[in-house]
């Protein structure tokens, strides 16, 4: 194409970017529509693509295409295979994207929603995007180390088991919310209830016929599953209208949290091939397809947002979360703007699979690109509801009142207009009792999906979608729990290992059992809190989640900005080292105030303190004084927990600044361990697939 | 038209490990194929086998 023509065409791109994003900043009518948010987004996107990350991968990484990467020199047909850009892209994506992209900005949205957005475009295109590539980049050069094993063979063995114990805790953490999310979406709903139930058994059945009726034969295995859930949907809505079935599925939240415990339990001890392999097959397809169903909704809808740009909760009385706008929403909102998670996928998995440096930019800055824009749509899901109606599903009974009646006036008392009929109208119409008190962020976003879905393809089966998009994030809120758990198993049995090296075998069923269980109990506990609790749970863990995995994000950016220093690329350095101050600078104040904070919704002393107080002078109601010292002990361990992650971020954070100082004083350091330069046998014409 | 299915549906194979015994097959042949001491090829459930538990080692999943 002609210069002029190309350098037109990028001009109209900046232009309509800058109006876009105008229009969403400004605007303070009654409501805006959507494909601004669209506009947006895209326009970031391609300007951040084309523009930053080619430099990135140009200037400062110094890509090389001639170079063979690890799958190639390593080939070996089964974890080292060359691979097509777009096929690592897709695996690389359904990675990275679960359920956290779209539970965070349905939170955030509380402030409005636009804070919320401007931190996903902003904080994925100079942030997350910015340390999927160059982990991924670092790790190709390094044959397809992780992150932790980066971090020890550069920075220091301190780098190293921080990162270790980061991603573990972060793990425990991370499937406790996930669990309160899934039980909140599942309580006193038999429909949501039976149709996750559902998704159990089929899961197993695909997993026999992948290993045992057709071996190997994952497509049509996963066809015939995808069906399966769909029935499963349907059939939910049978039982919800039969008077013998329904009460069987019909059960509070501590019986359900029961439920989960013991079925992470069983999952995570059960052979991978019965349960966790199939299930990840059934939820990257159902993932995949909604994401991109989802997009087109809306470009056809084209809906409105009702939200206001800013509400008043941004000075911290919030109710879904306590907390001001700064740091909380930089926190709230992890995956979809930047997430410490992906550099574990990003070093290991996916480097394995990388036939040539060149793909890095579309794989490592893309695919989080495409997360971003999940999360986008999230905010778009969470937004188009009548704000009054969004606030009822999501604040908590501890914050509204526990009678539907109170909820509403409390609500109305901010200003957001929503009645009782309406609520119950709403809840009818998705196939619920009630949608008072949903907290969690999935019940909002799916009657958000639901009602965009209904608009677009038919209204009359709102309850089916509704249901459906309950289903699509049970299911892979699902598939992290069973994964993470092994997970968290198989990094407790490496730790014990080293001081009893039986337990350190993983085929070992004892081993198995006791580690398992003590994973379980790990995230079972904090699950259990999180359903006692009467403010939802959701208060509490979810910051605790955003804080632990903003720490592993700023420990990869050391890592990263380690490298680049001793790569002799100083100068360059503030690509990661920025977003590292930032992270570092959002995380602290965070963490500061939730511990040290004297509102009582935001710091973990001060609650403690209070229910103390209250306990001692016997102001509680006898249900709530029962389940106090629990909640009193629990609010004081995440308070040393905050200031655990906070001390192990600063001692990174020290350690590079350490390994930085020595070089720039020319004082001996640990060598780059990058491999050496091998050229690539793969020649220029040679079909990738 | 057609050549653009095909090429769509080899991508979705390759995505979802469909083909990835034939991938196996196909590494074997080239790498092994003369040599005398080469392990023995694995039958499709053998390989479906160790390919989804050593595919389960490590963090596969992300939030």
């Amino acid at each position: 194409m002609h210069k002029n023509i190309r350098t037109i065409i990028w001009l109209c791109v900046v232009t309509l970017g800058i109006a876009a994003i105008c229009a969403i900043a400004l605007n303070r009518g009654e409501s805006i529509s959507a494909l601004w948010f669209i506009a947006a987004a895209a326009c970031v996107y391609a300007i951040a693509y084309r523009f930053y990350a080619a430099w990135i991968a140009a200037t400062v990484l110094t890509i090389d295409e001639t170079r063979a990467t690890p799958a190639e020199r390593l080939e070996n047909g089964r974890d080292f295979i060359p691979t097509n850009k777009w096929v690592v892209f897709g695996h690389h994506f359904a990675a990275i994207a679960g359920p956290g992209p779209l539970i965070g900005p349905t939170l955030a949205a509380q402030f409005g929603y636009l804070p919320g957005t401007l931190w996903i475009l902003i904080g994925a295109v100079l942030g997350g995007a910015v340390q999927d590539m160059v982990t991924l980049f670092f790790s190709t050069r390094r044959d397809a180390r992780s992150l932790g094993q980066m971090a020890h063979d550069e920075i220091g063995p301190i780098g190293g088991a921080a990162a270790l114990i980061g991603t573990f805790l972060i793990m425990i953490i991370l499937i406790a919310v996930l669990g309160l999310v899934v039980v909140n979406a599942m309580k006193h709903s038999p429909w949501a209830t039976s149709t996750v139930a559902a998704t159990i058994p089929i899961a197993m059945l695909v997993g026999f016929y992948m290993r045992n009726f057709r071996p190997g034969r994952v497509l049509e295995a996963s066809i015939l599953g995808v069906i399966l859930l769909l029935l499963a949907v349907v059939g939910g809505g049978w039982i919800n209208h039969n008077e013998n079935l329904r009460g069987l599925f019909d059960h509070d939240g501590l019986s359900l949290a029961w439920a989960i415990i013991a079925y992470g339990f069983a999952a995570a001890v059960m052979p991978v091939w019965l349960l966790l392999a199939p299930r990840d097959y059934l939820s990257t397809f159902v993932k995949l397809g909604t994401v991109t169903l989802l997009a087109v909704a809306i470009l056809i809808l084209q809906p409105h947002i009702h939200m206001p740009a800013l509400t008043q909760f941004t000075d911290g009385t919030g109710p879904i979360f306590g907390g001001k706008l700064f740091p909380f929403v930089f926190i709230t909102i992890a995956c979809g703007a930047i997430s410490g998670f992906h550099a574990l996928i990003a070093s290991g998995t996916t480097p394995k699979l990388l036939a040539n440096e060149r793909d890095i930019r579309m794989i490592g800055y893309g695919a989080m690109l495409l997360e971003s824009f999940v999360a986008i749509m999230a905010m778009i899901a969470a937004t188009v509801l009548e704000p009054g109606v969004f606030f009822a599903i999501n604040s908590p009974a501890g914050v509204v009142g526990k009678d539907a009646i109170d909820a509403i006036n409390k609500i109305n008392s901010w200003g957001f207009a929503v009645t009782l009929e309406q609520m119950n109208q709403l809840a009818k119409d998705m196939g619920e009792n009630s949608l008072f008190a949903r907290t969690g962020g999935a019940p909002s976003l799916a009657v958000g999906m639901a009602s965009i879905f209904g608009n677009a393809f038919g209204k009359s089966m709102l309850a089916l979608w509704y249901h459906f998009a309950i289903m699509f994030e049970a299911i892979f809120i699902l598939t992290t729990l069973d994964a993470g758990t092994r997970v968290g198993r198989f990094m407790l049995q490496d730790m014990l290992g080293n001081i009893w090296p039986k337990i350190g075998r993983t085929s070992w069923m004892p081993s198995v059992i006791f580690t398992s269980g003590l994973v379980v109990a790990g995230w079972g506990y904090f699950l259990y809190i999180g359903v006692i609790d009467p403010n939802g749970g959701v208060n509490i863990l979810w910051p605790l989640f955003g804080i632990a995995n903003q720490m592993l994000a700023a420990i990869a950016l050391c890592v990263a900005t380690g490298i680049l220093v001793k790569s002799g690329k100083l100068k360059y350095a503030w690509i990661t080292g920025l977003p590292l101050a930032w992270l570092v600078i959002v995380t602290s104040t965070a963490a500061w105030q939730k511990i040290f904070s004297d509102d009582v919704r935001v710091g973990f002393f001060a609650a403690a303190n209070d229910l103390t107080t209250k306990l001692a002078i016997g102001s509680l109601p006898p249900e709530k004084a029962a389940v106090a010292p629990h909640l009193i002990f629990n609010q004081q361990l995440d308070a040393y927990l905050t200031m655990f992650f906070v001390v192990v971020l600063w001692i990174v954070i020290f350690d590079t600044a350490r390994v930085t100082l020595r070089y720039l004083t020319g004082k001996p350091l640990l060598p780059l361990t990058e491999v050496a330069h091998e050229p690539s046998r793969l020649v220029e014409d040679w079909v990738r697939d | 038209m057609l050549k653009r299915i095909k090429h769509l549906w080899h991508i979705l194979r390759r995505l979802t490990g469909d083909d990835a015994y034939e991938i196996y097959l196909k590494h074997n042949m080239e790498f092994h194929d003369s040599n005398s001491d080469a392990p023995k090829v694995l039958s499709r459930k053998e390989f479906f086998k160790l390919w989804q538990d050593s595919k389960w080692k490590g963090i596969k999943r992300c939030c």
